[in-house]
């Protein structure tokens, strides 16, 4: 082979493989991207039952029951609108009432069926979104 | 008193490094070797008063001197004393002091191990050392500032976070930065090189064990890291793509590249430009990770600087350094020419497709990584998207095991010209053998799915082909035995810090395919006296006790665990409470075996004395350790081989190489 040749089998390599990375993502995000929502925005727009999203909002004070088998309701609100949660497992160390909070799960006859409710490390740490969703209440207590 | 002496020496530090800085560049113009040798004590100066400015915060934290704003922010004086010490680089302002305490170290040691180098590239890689750090010493100054007092001083402190007072995640943090930081000196080398407009085979051997150093460091940092996660988050998880993992992955990724792309550049004199270019993407995925890490600008657990300024701060710094390189590598690369290029079925051919396949899986972490911020933006702040786990799997995982398929065949071609067929037939039994595995472990696990049997298959596969390598050197069962040891002894230690590296990477994919396909999960409410079965094992619960324990209390649950009527272990679950922060935390207990791992969490107690329980069987989990430790051991017994201790860049190479500066050599 000609030395140009050769080094065109390369960037062919390199091509062919930024190609397949570029299509894999492609069809990865639109199947696997998970939208951050508010209880508003749901019941707004009603995600298909089929669609895993993350709820996040604030744990509305007094509704959390936790029943027989490990499992657990509360309700999610932004303020305005909130929505039933239900969640089977332990919960993170930090989950109270009226803390930020984020689930991920999706809609099961307007109930949010949560398989994961997201462990925050530090109470001085919130996600961005549930932080954004707490000031539109007027209820932050944080720094700007 | 003596935290603002540790104040002012890290002012001096900076005032140090404005001077290393400039030195060896004007001399660039006008030669002056008494300006060009100062690099060298400038450098021990630094790493002094750093030392000193850190050592003035360690004491202000292990005194509980709650005078200090950052000891109030972080300490508390019924803290453990290891916990007060490593409390001074678990949070924002301390660890970025870590973090330049290590960038002046790597400094002082290139400075004073860096003898064979000469004088005016070694004064020039310092340079440019001093002028990361500089930007570090300004950032610290003006946005992280630890050495700020409050007047007047609270009787105690805040205490630390207690998720942090592990041993796990004391040694995580430094060990990342010596990493990261590692790979400053590869990014210094290579912008010197750019600069003299030269890069050869002496200068890959030159940098080559620091970049295997900051390899190292990261390996068993990320590592650390992800133990951590699994025992302590109490999810038996150990790998969650969160955002600030992917940013100690990526420069892990590109750092991977740079150790193969560099042999290449060692033994053929080829690739130059793209090691080059590679050393300065690893070092700016450093430099991302640490703006990632500490502006909060993504949704992270780690995000625990929420601060624009220091963000912006980090960024500028970001784009002057990255985008500064990458300008003078524009520049510069076209006098990079290889002297020669190569068959694709070759030694260097395999090493190439390895760079190529890391290169995209480093990309793809990073458009993973970044896309929540570009939907942010170009939506205005209305659209909010997670890219999470399953994201990852479904890209990173199809395009990485081709290359554990090549790794296999890679080491059996040799330089210049391999003979692939001749490879596939050496391998035959071998991929016979992991088809077989796959199939067996597909079998067993029917209902899972094909992916954790082709998962351990790949990692068959690899641990075949790389040990089938070694007995190919040592000539096993083709020589006398007495003459196969002779050669195993004989072989360059660099060769067995591949097959380290290799065999671990497939200790790693065999512990992932079976925790990540096959961990049996149970949640429920247990009474003392009820008892589960998970995956075989019977999990007796015997009620929870209540103590009280240094700075926490707890709730101890206890399980006794068997197998057909034998005790295995007993696990002793706990659940912490934390005065200081009114935090609670979850320590999991785990029985650790080669086959798989129990692991037992408690939850709240019920009114009755029952507890909400989560236990887990997490198979051939401890193998991701063992291979982490594997790689690093590769990496340490790299770092023995003779070519770096008889001092190879010899002056007859140097002569011919170099001309008309061999006066400035070391004196």
């Amino acid at each position: 082979m000609k030395r140009k040749y050769k080094r065109l089998y390369f960037v062919a390599i390199g091509l062919v493989l930024l190609g397949l990375a570029t299509g894999l993502i492609l069809n990865a995000l639109e199947e696997n991207i998970v939208l951050f929502l508010s209880p508003s925005q749901v019941v707004e727009t009603p995600p298909p039952s089929s669609k895993k999203f993350r709820l996040g909002g604030v744990v509305e004070r007094g509704s959390i029951i936790k029943g027989e088998n490990a499992q657990v309701e509360f309700r999610v609100s932004d303020g305005t609108t909130s929505i039933l949660v239900i969640y089977k497992g332990i919960l993170p160390d930090l989950f109270r009432e009226k803390q930020g909070v984020v689930a991920d799960g999706k809609m099961v006859d307007r109930i949010f069926q949560a398989d994961e409710i997201l462990a925050k490390h530090d109470e001085n740490y919130m996600p961005p979104e549930v932080a954004e969703t707490i000031k539109k209440m007027g209820q932050w207590k944080g720094q700007e | 008193m003596i935290i603002e002496l540790g104040h002012v020496s890290l002012i001096l530090a900076l005032l140090v490094s404005i001077v290393q800085v400039a030195l060896p560049l004007f001399s660039a113009f006008r030669p002056n070797i008494s300006w060009i040798i100062l690099a060298k004590p400038a450098s021990l100066a630094q790493f002094l008063m750093v030392g000193f400015a850190f050592f003035s915060l360690t004491h202000a934290y292990v005194t509980s001197d709650f005078s200090v704003l950052n000891v109030v922010q972080n300490s508390h004086s019924a803290k453990p004393l290891v916990y007060r010490i490593t409390g001074v680089w678990a949070n924002h302002e301390g660890s970025m002091l870590l973090w330049v305490l290590i960038l002046a170290a790597f400094g002082f040691v290139v400075s004073i191990f860096g003898n064979n180098l000469p004088t005016v590239l070694k004064a020039r890689v310092l340079s440019i050392q001093a002028a990361i750090a500089l930007g570090f010493y300004l950032f610290i100054l003006f946005t992280s500032n630890p050495f700020i007092r409050v007047q007047p001083a609270p009787a105690n402190g805040n205490g630390m976070n207690p998720l942090l007072q592990d041993p796990g995640v004391a040694l995580h943090p430094p060990l990342l930065y010596l990493g990261y930081v590692g790979l400053s000196v590869a990014f210094s080398f290579a912008i010197a090189a750019l600069i003299e407009g030269r890069v050869d085979a002496v200068w890959a051997r030159w940098v080559r064990p620091w970049i295997i150093i900051a390899w190292m460091c990261l390996t068993i940092g990320i590592g650390l890291g992800s133990w951590w996660a699994y025992y302590e988050l109490g999810w038996g998880g150990f790998w969650f793509w969160d955002p600030v993992e992917n940013a100690s992955f990526m420069p892990w990724l590109v750092g991977t590249a740079l150790i193969h792309s560099n042999s290449v550049l060692e033994k053929r004199n080829a690739l130059k430009a793209w090691t080059v270019l590679l050393a300065i993407v690893a070092f700016s995925f450093s430099l991302l990770g640490t703006f990632l890490v500490r502006s909060g600008v993504l949704t992270s657990v780690h995000a625990f600087a929420i601060d624009p300024e220091r963000g912006i701060f980090i960024l500028i710094l970001l784009i002057f350094i990255v985008g500064g390189s990458l300008i003078l590598f524009a520049f510069r690369a076209n006098m990079l020419k290889s002297a020669s290029l190569f068959q694709p079925i070759s030694r260097e051919g395999g090493l190439l497709l390895n760079n190529l396949l890391m290169a995209t899986g480093a990309t793809v972490v990073l458009v993973g990584t970044l896309y929540p911020l570009f939907i942010d933006a170009i939506s205005f702040g209305e659209e909010k998207v997670s890219v999470g786990a399953p994201f990852f799997n479904a890209v990173f995982i199809p395009l990485m095991s081709p290359m554990v398929f090549a790794m296999s065949v890679g080491p059996f071609l040799a330089w210049k010209r391999g003979d692939i067929m001749h490879v596939f037939q050496v391998l035959s039994v071998a991929g016979i053998i992991s088809i077989i595995v796959a199939l067996g472990f597909w079998h067993w696990k029917l209902e899972e799915g094909p992916w954790g049997g082709v998962g351990i298959g790949l990692g068959v596969w690899l641990i075949l082909g790389t040990l089938i390598e070694l007995f190919e050197r040592t000539k096993l069962f083709r020589v006398a035995f007495s003459e196969v040891v002779r050669r195993f002894f004989h072989l360059p230690r660099s060769s067995f810090g591949m097959t380290l590296g290799h065999l671990g990477l497939a200790f790693l994919i065999i512990g992932i395919s079976g925790a990540g396909t096959w961990k049996v999960e149970s949640i429920q409410t247990m009474a003392p006296g009820h008892s589960v079965t998970v995956s075989g094992y019977k999990f007796l619960f015997q009620g929870g006790t209540t103590g009280v324990r240094e700075n926490y209390k707890f709730t101890q649950g206890r399980f006794i665990v068997t197998e057909h009527g034998k005790l295995i272990s007993i696990l002793k679950p706990e659940k912490r409470y934390y005065p200081v922060r009114a935090t609670t935390t979850t320590e999991a207990s785990i029985h650790t075996m080669l086959s798989g791992d129990l692991y037992a969490v408690i939850g709240e107690e019920k009114n009755d004395g029952a507890f909400v329980t989560r236990l887990y069987f997490n198979p051939l989990v401890v193998w991701i350790w063992i291979g982490v430790l594997t790689m690093a051991f590769g990496a340490i017994v790299s770092l023995t081989d003779r070519k770096y201790r008889i001092g190879v860049p010899t002056q007859r190479i140097f002569k011919r190489t170099h001309g008309s500066q061999v006066g400035a050599k070391e004196v």
